[in-house]
C-alpha cells in the first residue's frame, strides 16, 4: 500500500489516466457490445420465431 | 436517431479528454489529481439525474399503464447503474490521494453507494419476476420510493458535516478556472449523449423482446432479412 501510495504521487498523470479515465472507457465499450449482443440475440429469436410461424 | 447521439458523444469525449488533460492548468492544492473531476462529477449528475428519469417513467408506466414508459425505466436503469459505479469508483480513486483513503462512511458516499444498489435492486426485482407487466409495475414501486434518496445525495453536503466537498459550480457562479469548466461541461454533454444513444439501443431491443409476437414485429426490414 506504501509503495502504491509514492507510485501514485511520483505518477499522478497516469494514475488519474488509467485508474478513471481508462477503466470508465472499457465500461462504455462492454455496455455498448452487451447492447449490440442483446440486440443481435433478440433479432435472432424474433426471425426463429416468424421462421416457424410461418413454417406451421 | 441513435447515431445522432453517440457520434456527437464520442466526438465530445475526445475534445473534453483534450481540453481537461492538455489544456485545463494544474490545480494549486491539488495538482494533477484533481483531473478525475472531469469524469466523477459528470458520471455523478448522470447517475442521479438518470434515476430521477428512471422513476419518472416507471411511475407514468404505473400510472397510466403505458408499456412504452416502463420500458425505458428498464432500459435506462444499466446505464443509471454504471454512472454510480463510475461515481463511486472515480471518487474513491479521488479520495485515496486527497483523503487518505480510498472509501469514508460519509454522508454522501454512502447515499450514493445506495444509488447503486436501488439501481441493482430495480433490475434484479424486475428480472425475477417473469410476467413483465407484474415485474414493470413492482420495480416501480421500487424506483418511486428510492427517488427520495435523489435529493439526500444532493443535499448530504449541507445537511450533515462531510468530507466530500460542497458544490463548485452554482447558480450563483463559480470561481474555477475556464478551462477546467469547458472540460467539465464538455465531458458532461458527451456523457448525457452516451446515455441517451445506449438507452434508445437498448430499449430497442425491449420492445423487439417484449412484441415479439405481433405482426408489426414479423414485418420489420431486420426481422425479414
Amino acid at each position: 500500500m506504501i509503495s502504491l501510495d509514492i507510485w501514485m504521487r511520483e505518477n499522478p498523470l497516469t494514475y488519474v489516466w488509467f485508474g478513471s479515465y481508462a477503466v470508465t472507457l472499457l465500461v462504455f465499450a462492454i455496455e455498448i457490445a452487451m447492447v449490440k449482443h442483446k440486440r443481435k440475440i433478440t433479432l435472432q429469436q424474433v426471425r426463429l420465431m416468424r421462421n416457424a410461424r410461418n413454417g406451421e | 436517431m441513435i447515431p445522432w447521439f453517440a457520434f456527437p458523444a464520442a466526438i465530445l469525449f475526445a475534445i473534453g479528454l483534450y481540453i481537461g488533460f492538455f489544456v485545463a492548468p494544474t490545480d494549486a492544492q491539488q495538482g494533477e489529481f484533481y483531473r478525475i473531476m472531469f469524469i466523477h462529477v459528470p458520471a455523478s449528475i448522470l447517475s442521479m439525474f438518470l434515476y430521477l428519469i428512471m422513476a419518472g417513467y416507471a411511475a407514468l408506466g404505473l400510472i397510466f399503464n403505458t408499456r412504452l414508459s416502463a420500458m425505458m425505466a428498464t432500459a435506462i436503469a444499466p446505464t443509471g447503474a454504471l454512472f454510480a459505479f463510475i461515481s463511486l469508483w472515480t471518487g474513491a480513486l479521488w479520495g485515496k490521494p486527497m483523503w487518505g483513503a480510498w472509501w469514508l462512511w460519509d454522508a454522501r458516499l454512502t447515499s450514493e453507494l445506495i444509488l447503486l444498489f436501488l439501481y441493482l435492486g430495480f433490475i434484479a426485482l424486475h428480472a425475477s419476476i417473469d410476467d413483465p407487466r407484474r415485474a414493470d409495475r413492482a420495480a416501480a414501486l421500487l424506483a418511486i420510493v428510492g427517488s427520495v434518496n435523489v435529493p439526500i445525495i444532493y443535499f448530504s453536503v449541507k445537511w450533515w458535516n462531510t468530507l466530500h466537498q460542497g458544490s463548485t459550480i452554482k447558480f450563483s457562479g463559480t470561481t474555477m478556472h475556464i478551462a477546467m469548466q469547458h472540460a467539465l461541461f464538455t465531458m458532461l454533454a458527451a456523457c448525457w449523449l452516451y446515455a441517451i444513444a445506449v438507452s434508445l439501443a437498448r430499449v430497442r431491443s425491449i420492445i423487439l423482446e417484449r412484441e415479439r409476437n405481433t405482426t408489426w414485429v414479423a414485418e420489420l426490414p431486420e426481422v425479414r432479412q
